[in-house]
């Protein structure tokens, strides 16, 4: 069984559009919103494109720009200047 | 029609927290007051370090610095994380308009290969030495005693790992990642650089906070700035062509500046403390001041040439000037 | 000249590798040894510190840009919560008790991270780790002071906020956080970022923050919402630190594996005890429930801690060893604990109370197994002797457990209707303890936790102001009457009906 990995994100207007492009890029994801938060779980991998937020936005964007607005998350980081990545190994 | 804001005035119970209404009296505090005084554990400490079971987890005696209390020790600045990061993050963009300004219209190529040379063998192996900073004052941030004391230490710490990235920057836009090579290497190996590099080795080995922050802060910092951004980029590189180069590192310029009114204030309020304290701090002060001059005479000599014993001996005057206003005599030799 | 077209442009992960990593060197005036002394002594063992992975590649000048951005809005939302009487949008002036309790027990331990932090980020001879652990010292000092001034404005108007300053040295039950983060800076550097990096942020602050936090927003606190989001998205880069300082020893050399197994079992134990002051907020403090301690530690505890050390596994390394007692007292400790502080609420710096009948529905819908049974039972008792004008206070001093100085109120993993009670003797002495796990903390360094400041102990003994509870409450800058007791009847009861009528009506 693949164990989840998650990101929470504070729920405003600058979050909108990595939501959006994390539930274009990730078709397993599960996005729940709750009270001034929103969490997005996946099995085992969950990856942030750095295009597919600027499609959404509009505009540039700096990936690690979601530093202001991340809460939490579980499971190991990679990241470089196109895509944040959550990952479990087994 | 309009609309009516319903407030109601309360009267507050009390101005502020105990231990400042102790300190200040009953009006409110700043929040610089809130953030800093009296917020480090002082009593009733529960284990003895295992790494060191002669020390107590927050040791006031590991300074031969003795004060009544550590919080005299404050920041003119009144810097807490909050008003740092702001101001910070505004010299910040100063200086990334600075690059880009560069950057973009090539100042770099209008100046003469000799000059570039001038500038990275002077200014990066300078990354290393604030590497060297920025441990040292990380080691009187995590020992010293007394948050207004040690606080502005870890702003200093970070502030120089900020100088050491700009000046890694600086490196590979006038000279690529060759620069930077070439530059340790003069670190590790050209004599002009050794006693620098002994300096700060010399520095690290030390365990007493205060005289760690008097040797790095007060004295190596308190000549180096004035001495490499003021006068050696600023003046003599800048009229030779090299204004991309004083526009790079604006942001040290103002920084050494701004952190000199602060670490000249502690020293004097150390020093007024008592006459032991002042005997310490004119006994440090010569001692690493002797050894700063040294370590940097080499350094200015390509870029000041035959006025640098002239260069030296003002920029010690300057040293020893600052040094007597806080109530340090002093007295270097070059 | 064209320097800039002989050189391939760099990517991020090689431009931040000059930027920090590059400015370390090999020193030759001064040993290894002399300037960083303290790195061997735990038997941990590096060969290469170069294969440390930097997870977030933040330099210093995003790291202004980004945190600058981060504080501006939170002191945007704290100045307006203060011009606007923001404290008048609480759902109860009850739910400051969980607050005060965060003042006094929570926020110093983030002072005592910065200083702890500090010192790893000095004494780890690797650039990349001391450039992280530098980060979260500063991160940290951020956490102890928003919530300083966050909880500033509350302190103005109700009692218990003020004196937090003495009350972290001198409060009998301030001494579980102080003791626990004293525990990890007097452990050595790698046990220091494996205590704090790993098993606190990792493993149990989600616990803390996420949950608590949403509790905080369901109570209508948005000061202490915006300090809590904000101070979190602080965490995922320490969480992430912590997570790779464990991959970094394991890799490094497999005599590390067990040393890391032992922090791991240690820290964990120490976290969860912890942490049963939250479960307590989180279970009875809030006039309005987010989510149950159980069901918060089913999501961050068990969900999430079976998939990291599922993770793990492939280096050999096993759940902690309280794991699975963790989950049997699961359904117990916050009812516990909430029961031992209301006999001590005389000694408390926040009020305590008995639950209403709607908290009773609450509590046995979310604790099927155990509250009806167990605890229900108990509240009624002590609800008679209130109604019948004799509520009940213990002012016999509780046995703290000399490991995690919680007092020694917890049941046997196996029977919840016996109190767990371990000792030991050790060089003429004896120690008492609350659980096996909190024994073999104790058994593994003796000679440490036999110099635990015991505030129990120092009472009986008159130094604590000089004996006599009315002494120790000076010394403890305890108000009678006022910080402490039943929040029926209390001045924050009062004022906050009056102020809070006074906002709705037309009467000045």
């Amino acid at each position: 069984m693949p164990s989840n990995v998650f990101l929470v994100l504070q729920s405003n207007d600058d979050t909108r559009a990595i939501v959006d492009a994390i539930e274009i890029d990730n078709p397993k994801a599960t996005i729940t919103r709750q009270p001034a938060m929103v969490r997005i779980d996946a099995p085992n991998r969950l990856v942030v494109r750095r295009e597919t937020v600027e499609e959404q936005l509009g505009n540039p964007f700096d990936l690690q720009a979601m530093h202001v607005n991340l809460v939490t998350l579980g499971g190991n980081v990679e990241e470089d200047a196109d895509e944040f990545a959550l990952y479990w190994d087994n | 029609m309009p609309i009516e804001l319903r407030t109601i005035t309360i009267e507050p119970l009390r101005n502020n927290y105990d231990h400042l209404e102790k300190r200040f009296g009953h009006k409110p505090a700043s929040r610089y007051q809130e953030a800093s005084y009296d917020i480090q554990p002082v009593e009733n400490l529960h284990y003895r370090p295992t790494w060191d079971p002669d020390q107590t987890l927050y040791d006031p005696t590991l300074s031969r610095i003795r004060m009544r209390d550590w919080y005299d020790l404050k920041d003119p600045r009144q810097l807490y994380y909050g008003s740092y990061t702001q101001a910070r993050a505004r010299q910040q963009d100063t200086e990334e308009a600075n690059f880009e300004f560069v950057e973009s219209n090539g100042l770099v190529m209008l100046m003469t290969d000799a000059l570039r040379q001038q500038a990275l063998d002077l200014l990066v192996p300078l990354r290393h030495v604030a590497w060297g900073a920025d441990q040292n004052n990380m080691m009187v941030c995590g020992y010293g005693y007394g948050t207004t004391f040690k606080q502005p230490c870890v702003f200093y710490a970070l502030d120089q790992l900020g100088i050491a990235q700009y000046l890694s920057r600086l490196g590979l836009l006038l000279g690529g990642q060759d620069a930077l090579v070439a530059g340790k290497q003069a670190w590790m190996e050209a004599p002009a650089w050794q006693d620098m590099r002994r300096y700060v080795e010399d520095v690290m080995a030390v365990r007493d906070p205060v005289e760690v922050f008097v040797a790095q802060d007060v004295v190596l910092d308190g000549l180096l700035y004035p001495l490499v951004y003021e006068r050696l980029v600023d003046d003599l590189l800048a009229v030779q062509g090299g204004t991309a180069v004083s526009m790079l590192t604006q942001f040290m310029t103002r920084w050494g500046a701004e952190t000199r009114r602060w670490s000249d204030s502690v020293v004097k309020t150390m020093a007024a403390e008592s006459a032991e304290n002042r005997a310490v701090l004119e006994e440090w002060i010569t001692q690493w001041g002797q050894r700063a001059v040294a370590a940097l005479a080499p350094l200015a000599r390509p870029v000041a040439v035959d006025t640098t014993d002239a260069l030296m001996t003002e920029q010690i005057a300057a040293f020893a000037g600052r040094a007597a206003k806080a109530g340090v005599t002093i007295k270097l030799e070059h | 000249m064209d320097t800039k077209a002989r050189q391939p442009k760099l990517g991020l992960r090689e431009k931040y590798r000059l930027l920090t990593r590059d400015l370390g060197w090999d020193p030759t005036y001064q040993t290894r040894e002399t300037l960083y002394p303290y790195a061997e002594y735990e038997g941990i063992k590096i060969h290469d510190w170069d294969k440390w992975e930097d997870p977030f590649r933040l330099t210093m000048d995003a790291y202004w840009k980004y945190q600058s951005e981060k504080d501006r809005k939170f002191y945007a939302i704290l100045d307006a919560h203060a011009q606007n009487n923001g404290h008048l949008n609480i759902t109860d002036a009850r739910y400051l008790s969980a607050i005060k309790l965060f003042l006094q027990a929570i926020s110093p331990g983030e002072y005592t991270s910065h200083q702890g932090f500090s010192r790893a980020g000095r004494e780890l001879p690797g650039v990349g780790t001391q450039v992280a652990c530098q980060m979260q010292a500063l991160d940290e000092l951020r956490h102890a002071q928003t919530q300083i001034h966050a909880l500033s404005n509350y302190n103005r108007f109700y009692n218990g906020f003020h004196a937090f300053v003495q009350q972290r040295d001198r409060m009998w039950y301030n001494s579980v956080p102080r003791s626990f983060f004293d525990d990890a800076m007097t452990g050595g550097p790698f046990e220091f970022v494996v205590a704090i990096a790993f098993a606190f942020e990792y493993v149990l602050t989600n616990l803390l923050f996420v949950p608590f936090m949403s509790g905080a927003a369901y109570n209508g606190d948005m000061s202490t919402v915006t300090f809590g989001f904000s101070a979190q998205s602080d965490e995922a880069r320490h969480m992430t630190l912590g997570l790779e300082s464990i991959k970094f020893l394991l890799e490094q050399d497999p005599a590390n594996v067990p040393i890391v197994q032992g922090w791991l079992d240690k820290w964990f134990w120490r976290g969860l005890r912890l942490l049963s002051l939250v479960g307590t907020m989180m279970d009875y403090m809030l006039p309005k429930r987010v989510m149950s301690w159980a069901e918060a530690w089913n999501i961050y505890g068990e969900e999430n801690g079976s998939a990291l050390f599922k993770d793990l596994a492939r280096y050999g390394i096993r759940k902690p060893k309280g794991w699975e007692d963790a989950s049997k007292g699961r359904d117990h400790i916050s009812h516990q604990f909430m029961l031992g502080l209301y006999q001590w609420s005389f000694g408390t710096a926040f009020h305590g109370w008995i639950p209403t009948d709607e908290e009773f529905a609450w509590l046995s819908e979310k604790y099927p197994d155990t509250f009806d049974r167990y605890y229900r039972p108990r509240w009624n008792e002590l609800r008679k002797l209130a109604a019948a004008g004799t509520p009940f206070k213990n002012y016999g001093l509780p046995m703290l457990c000399q490991t995690c100085q919680l007092p020694c109120l917890f049941t046997e993993p196996d029977d919840p209707t016996t109190l767990c009670h371990r000792e030991v003797e050790y060089k003429g002495e004896r120690y008492h303890f609350c659980s096996s796990h909190c024994q073999e903390i104790f058994d593994h360094e003796p000679e440490k936790y036999v110099q635990a400041w015991l505030p129990m102990n120092q009472l009986t003994q008159g130094t604590s102001g000089g004996g006599g509870l009315e002494n120790w409450m000076k010394y403890v800058n305890l108000v009678d009457g006022q910080d402490n007791g039943d929040f029926e009847g209390s001045q924050d009861q009062r004022n906050f009906a009056q102020w809070k009528h006074n906002s709705v009506s037309n009467q000045a």
